[in-house]
């Protein structure tokens, strides 16, 4: 719309409600053909609903307004109703069947034959040529468990593209890529778009929106509350897009924090793991790292750096085989080989992927809450439920958790209320070293920054505490050192005055000297 | 958002009271009709039998026999519930009932040993049998479908090996376990006097824990069920247990022993299910078994406990099911690994793991025991009884389903 030029899709005043829930109220979302167009939203403002009744997931008639595509008011009762339309829709979480081959999965649904009978050449050569049209140097028999992330998202898109699509959705794409893949699937829209095909795509990551949206929409409360077209006069600056999103000024993106440094409370000296499926792999390479009470320290890497495979070692050996090097707390020398002795022994793990390795989606607030350190409530073997409520209640209190009560099972809260559920766990098991993997992967600004209050107090409550991050700023922000990893070692530090994106960046992609690999 | 508002507000300040008590009746019932629509469920089939049959369905000495040909499906599933929740199936029990049956009743007849002593050494053997399915599922790493479908064939044969023939001629003390009643202690009018008594205890019992507990939730300022849905629970167990007391006190033999029995297992098990640490850990390895791992349970350890509690709990059952018998039968249990699961399913258990409660099973075993009753009062081809009793599993599950369905 901000182009001026004819409108490919006009949704009019939708409105949908869920029992109890009002989750959209009046929407109105313009957008003009051939461009891309960013909806940013909180968590829970209504973005995905709004895709979702857009691509039939919700049918015709269960919620009220307009769809008008292409000129014609659309009333789709399912997804494969919108997607003859030309409207497809890639999902955060990717739909791909892990043991199909790619081929298989572009055509899962649509396959390529007659009678029922499989055309594999034209499967294979036609899948071979959407992998071109995408950039994916792959086989189309590759198996999808087969190809990271990255490649797997553009062999979403190869989906989408068989289904000729007109107009691509794509929810948070960039969300699990590294930046190298993430850039190359934006740069990927482009190109697409340079074909005369419409983006709509969510994200919460502004610079992305910055570099890639023609306009922007901001959702909020349900709302559609403004469009901005983003080659106007006036450019439109990151900190003007969070405005919009929050509904209120936000000066800092990071809570202002005075550290006070105490005694050092975790130390790891040459530390070394290897991959547990093949020992010879080494993924962690003699590390030294150390944090101290009171502390914020940051890790660094990009992907495959050994980030999250060193954390989880120190966790109580939870990932690695042939773990070696020497681990103190206090100073002391300990052996900890399983998870409950880490625990017992103060050090707290909370992962980066809490549907799979967090929580019990299927259980309500206070069970996940008190479910590292049971021992606390219980005396003579029996669990002391009431004070399980109370303590769970305390921490969705004091973390603003948005639930009514602990009794909501926790995989209908938004991402960010079930990431303060994984915080109140760790904080339940009151840990001295708290371990924080990628603390606020797919969670909205407001809620960023609440969780950073969170860590700074933890930190003020005398806790060590370690930050992996693969969003440079955040750690920038929060963390009082930083340490930068590269190829399973550990490739420099710097305390926080000293650090800089290009600083850290040039440790994160230091290679290894001497030996080739 | 009105983050600002959120964080002005008083801390002290204390949920609007009408959470605390209040709350109205139907979003209460609404947000447990899963809980209590089995019990509706059962309840409606008691009363379509009961007019169907003219009311023999409920004679007081169908009752007793209810209880007593029932009592190894409660037994097993009660470890049913605990296996399948943990997200594993045990295919083997309807086998180990029979050897260790056959056991047992070797050790009375041949090796003369007292029965108490034979009973006690069978639980024990039923928990070994546990221990070597257990290390199979929990340290090899097997999947427990293989490693019991293993111990289905496994135990049949060893059981046909330790009875070459059926024994029979057990002792009648041995036999009691699931024939008899407990001793008469006098009469109240014609209602026998121990059965009356323990249900006044069991009424008694359950409204001052009930009680309690809804104290303890006030006392902490916490959410409570509205006053009416706990008033009407109770009034309703009241009946209930007001309406099997009479029937049982007024049956030929009052309370039958194996009732006693499993009200204590039932008793002991939905403590252990719902307020130890092991019980937390076994739904929270059938939730997230990765998310348990890292959140220190040593899974291997639960794994192979629930197991050998399975195993243990077969022992029981075929105690039971050798004292009913009154003889040790190489082909006995046969499908009772099937009785078993099916009443957890029946009762709520989650085909996923991660959800699922004993007093549910025990509906679920009822509404099938009630089931093989009716229809056999009404003299309905066995044929079909299977038949309906393949449509009832389908159904309940179905029913179960759509539910939680409807609830998103």
């Amino acid at each position: 719309m901000a182009n001026g030029t004819t409108p490919i899709l006009e949704m009019r005043g939708i409105t949908k409600t869920f029992p109890g829930v009002k989750a959209l109220s009046d929407v109105t979302l313009g957008v003009a053909r051939g461009e891309v167009h960013a909806i940013c939203g909180e968590n829970g403002a209504g973005k995905s609903t709004l895709m979702k009744v857009l691509s039939g997931v919700y049918p015709h008639g269960s919620y009220d307004g307009d769809i008008v595509f292409e000129g014609e008011t659309c009333r789709f009762k399912t997804t494969r109703d919108s997607e003859e339309r030309g409207i497809v829709i890639i999902h955060q979480e990717l739909a791909l069947s892990p043991y199909l081959s790619i081929a298989e999965n572009i055509f899962l649904g649509n396959e390529r034959a007659r009678g029922g009978v499989i055309n594999w050449a034209q499967t294979n050569k036609q899948a071979a040529d959407l992998l071109a049209r995408v950039g994916l140097d792959e086989s189309p028999d590759t198996r999808i468990q087969d190809i990271g992330v990255g490649k797997q998202q553009l062999v979403e898109i190869a989906k989408a593209l068989s289904k000729k699509v007109k107009l691509l959705i794509l929810d948070e794409p960039t969300a699990a890529l590294n930046d190298e893949d993430s850039a190359h699937l934006l740069d990927l829209i482009r190109h697409l778009k340079g074909q005369g095909i419409t983006s709509i795509i969510i994200s919460h990551k502004l610079n992305e929106i910055a570099a890639i949206a023609d306009s922007t929409t901001i959702i909020r409360d349900g709302q559609s509350i403004e469009t901005m077209d983003m080659h106007g006069a006036v450019p439109v600056s990151e900190d003007r897009i969070i405005r919009a999103m929050v509904g209120r000024d936000l000066e800092n993106r990071y809570p202002a924090h005075t550290p006070t440094i105490g005694e050092e409370v975790l130390r790891i000296e040459n530390w070394t793991v290897h991959h547990p499926a093949d020992h010879s792999r080494v993924v962690v390479d003699s590390a030294d790292l150390n944090v101290r009470g009171g502390e914020i320290v940051g890790i660094a890497g990009l992907m495959g750096a050994g980030r999250t495979e060193l954390a989880m070692s120190i966790f109580g050996r939870s990932w690695g085989a042939d773990i070696s090097g020497k681990l103190f707390l206090h100073g002391k020398p300990v052996s900890i080989k399983t998870v409950d002795a880490a625990i017992e022994h103060g050090i707290a793990y909370a992962t980066e992927d809490r549907k799979h390795y967090g929580l019990n989606l299927i259980d309500d607030i206070k069970r996940n809450t008190s479910a590292a350190k049971l021992q606390r409530i219980t005396s003579g073997g029996v669990v002391d439920s009431g004070r399980e409520v109370v303590m769970a209640e305390q921490f969705r209190k004091d973390m603003k958790t948005k639930a009514n009560s602990v009794d909501v099972v926790v995989g209908k809260l938004s991402g960010g209320n079930q990431q303060k559920v994984v915080l109140a766990k760790w904080l339940f098991a009151e840990p001295e070293v708290l371990i924080l993997d990628e603390p606020t992967r797919g969670i909205d600004v407001g809620a960023k920054y609440e969780i950073y209050e969170i860590i700074n107090k933890l930190a003020d409550s005398g806790k060590a505490v370690i930050v992996i991050s693969s969003e440079l700023p955040e750690l920038l922000g929060i963390c009082d050192r930083i340490y930068a990893m590269s190829q399973g070692r550990i490739t420099g530090q710097l305390p926080r005055a000293e650090a800089s994106q290009e600083s850290l960046m040039r440790y994160m992609t230091m290679e290894k000297s001497g030996a080739t690999r | 958002m009105s983050a600002t508002t959120t964080l002005e507000q008083p801390k002290a300040q204390p949920e609007p009271s009408k959470s605390n008590d209040g709350g109205s009746l139907k979003a209460y019932l609404g947000q447990n009709i899963q809980q209590y629509g089995m019990i509706a469920v059962l309840l409606l089939i008691i009363a379509a039998f009961q007019w169907s049959t003219d009311g023999l369905m409920l004679n007081p000495d169908n009752i007793a026999a209810l209880i007593q040909q029932n009592a190894y499906v409660f037994v097993l599933t009660i470890g049913m519930v605990m296996v399948i929740v943990a997200g594993h199936i045990d295919l083997s029990v309807g086998s180990v009932v029979a050897f260790v049956g056959g056991i047992c009743a070797v050790m009375i007849t041949d090796f003369e040993l007292s029965w108490p002593v034979a009973v006690a050494i069978s639980i024990v053997i039923g928990g070994l049998v546990g221990c070597w399915q257990g290390f199979w599922v929990a340290y090899a790493g097997i999947p427990a479908f293989i490693v019991t479908l293993g111990g289905m064939l496994l135990f049949r044969g060893l059981a046909i090996v330790v009875l070459e023939q059926t024994i029979a001629g057990l002792p009648s003390g041995f036999n009691d376990i699931s024939n008899g009643s407990l001793p008469a202690a006098g009469y109240v009018g014609n209602l026998d006097a121990v059965t009356l008594f323990i249900g006044v205890f069991a009424f008694a019992g359950l409204t001052i824990a009930q009680i309690r507990a809804r104290r303890e939730l006030t006392k902490l300022d916490l959410r409570t069920e509205p006053f009416a849905a706990f008033a009407g629970k109770l009034v309703l167990s009241a009946l209930a247990i007001g309406a099997i007391t009479y029937l049982l006190a007024s049956s030929a033999g009052g309370t039958p022993i194996v009732l006693v029995i499993v009200g204590v297992l039932v008793l002991i098990y939905t403590f252990l299910m719902n307020n130890t640490i092991f019980g937390r850990h076994i739904y929270a390895m059938g939730g997230n078994l990765p998310a348990a791992m890292l959140s220190g349970v040593k899974t291997k350890r639960v794994n192979f406990l629930i197991f050998v509690n399975m195993g243990l709990l077969a022992g029981v059952a075929a105690v039971i099911t050798t004292s009913r018998a009154g003889a040790g039968i190489a082909a006995a249990g046969t499908n009772y690994e099937l009785d078993a699961i099916a009443a957890a399913f029946i009762g709520g258990t989650s085909v996923n793991g991660g959800i699922g409660k004993i007093t549910g099973a025990i509906t679920g075993a009822l509404i099938m025991g009630v089931l093989n009753m009716g229809l056999s009062i009404m003299g309905t081809d066995p044929a079909y009884q299977q038949v309906i009793k393949g449509l009832v599993l389908i159904a309940a599950v179905a029913l179960d389903i759509l539910n939680k369905r409807r609830g998103k």
